[in-house]
């Protein structure tokens, strides 16, 4: 459990910090959303599914899709 | 001058937040009415998911702030969309058949998933934000999937959103006049313990929220992908 959890937090800090270093702000919006995505399953295996249901549709699927409108609208690389 | 000023109020927030955390016990593990919630939480409500009980019957009123707050959002969002000259010669890429069937198949499932999630928002976890999210999720596939070809009903969206917000104002009214007299009093009966018709007005409330939560989110997805 706890080697799960650590790697899992690992895996959350690496794609924390590739979404501020990404240029691409496409894969910069994908490595937000594997943040939201691993905080959805921490929080589960944290004993709290109902905050893991609103963090996996809200902040893993609804503002990753308007992110990415807002890319397309905008523009997709960082100067 | 400006960096001056701009470090001595970063002292005086920071001196702030010292003062008011020293007055918090540290390494205590619960506060009092945290362990009320737990003992007594489901003799009082009947709901079997205790943060169900907190957040629609202990805490309701804070949960009608948050449902005003989305709707403020919302409509702040249209306002704003409304203004903006709509591109209709923009070229689009229509979607090969397998994608738009798939998502057209998928789509009343995770309405079920969603009307679910919200219905036994007292037996399970879960609850009206998150199935309304779940259900808005379903519009955000149909409108990747079959873009220009649906489109959501509007009046459907602006009935079901009245409706939610009525049905949960008119509730605590209820509860206003009857019982203890206070704003969102749980007057219906407990029923029997971990059944579907039990916990009271919990049930109810958190259908009015899965409509009203769902319709508004489908409406912020609509207009987004309207104007992109």
């Amino acid at each position: 459990m706890i080697f799960i959890v650590s790697f899992l937090v690992i895996a959350m800090l690496a794609s924390a910090i590739s979404a501020y270093f990404f240029k691409d702000l496409l894969s910069a919006v994908i490595a937000s959303y594997m943040v939201s995505l691993i905080a959805a399953v921490l929080f589960y295996l944290l004993q709290a599914p109902d905050v893991a249901i609103a963090e996996a549709s809200i902040g893993a699927a609804l503002v990753t899709a308007v992110f990415v409108i807002a890319i397309r609208r905008t523009r997709r690389h960082e100067e | 001058m400006r960096k001056i000023i701009g470090i001595i109020l970063l002292i005086v927030i920071a001196w702030g937040i010292i003062i008011s955390l020293q007055g918090i016990p540290f390494g205590v593990l619960r506060t009092e009415v945290a362990d009320h919630y737990i003992n007594k939480g489901i003799e009082e409500t009947g709901a079997a998911n205790i943060v169900t009980s907190v957040v629609v019957n202990y805490r309701s009123l804070d949960t009608l702030g948050e449902v005003t707050i989305l709707f403020l959002a919302a409509i702040g969002l249209g306002a704003v969309l409304a203004t903006i000259i709509r591109k209709e010669d923009r070229e689009t890429v229509k979607a090969s058949l397998i994608l738009s069937t798939g998502c057209k198949f998928l789509f009343p499932f995770i309405l079920l998933f969603g009307a679910y999630i919200f219905i036994h928002g007292h037996l399970t976890p879960g609850g009206g934000f998150q199935g309304g999210a779940i259900i808005a999720s379903a519009f955000l596939l149909i409108y990747l999937g079959c873009h220009r070809e649906k489109r959501i009903n509007e009046t459907g969206i602006i009935i079901s959103e009245s409706l939610g917000g009525l049905i949960f104002v008119v509730i605590g009214l209820i509860g206003l006049l009857t019982g203890t007299h206070y704003f969102l009093n749980n007057f219906m009966p407990k029923g029997e313990f971990n059944t579907l018709l039990s916990a009271g007005i919990i049930p109810i409330i958190y259908i009015a929220i899965g409509f009203k939560v769902g319709a508004e989110l489908s409406k912020i997805i609509e207009l987004l992908m309207e104007e992109s």
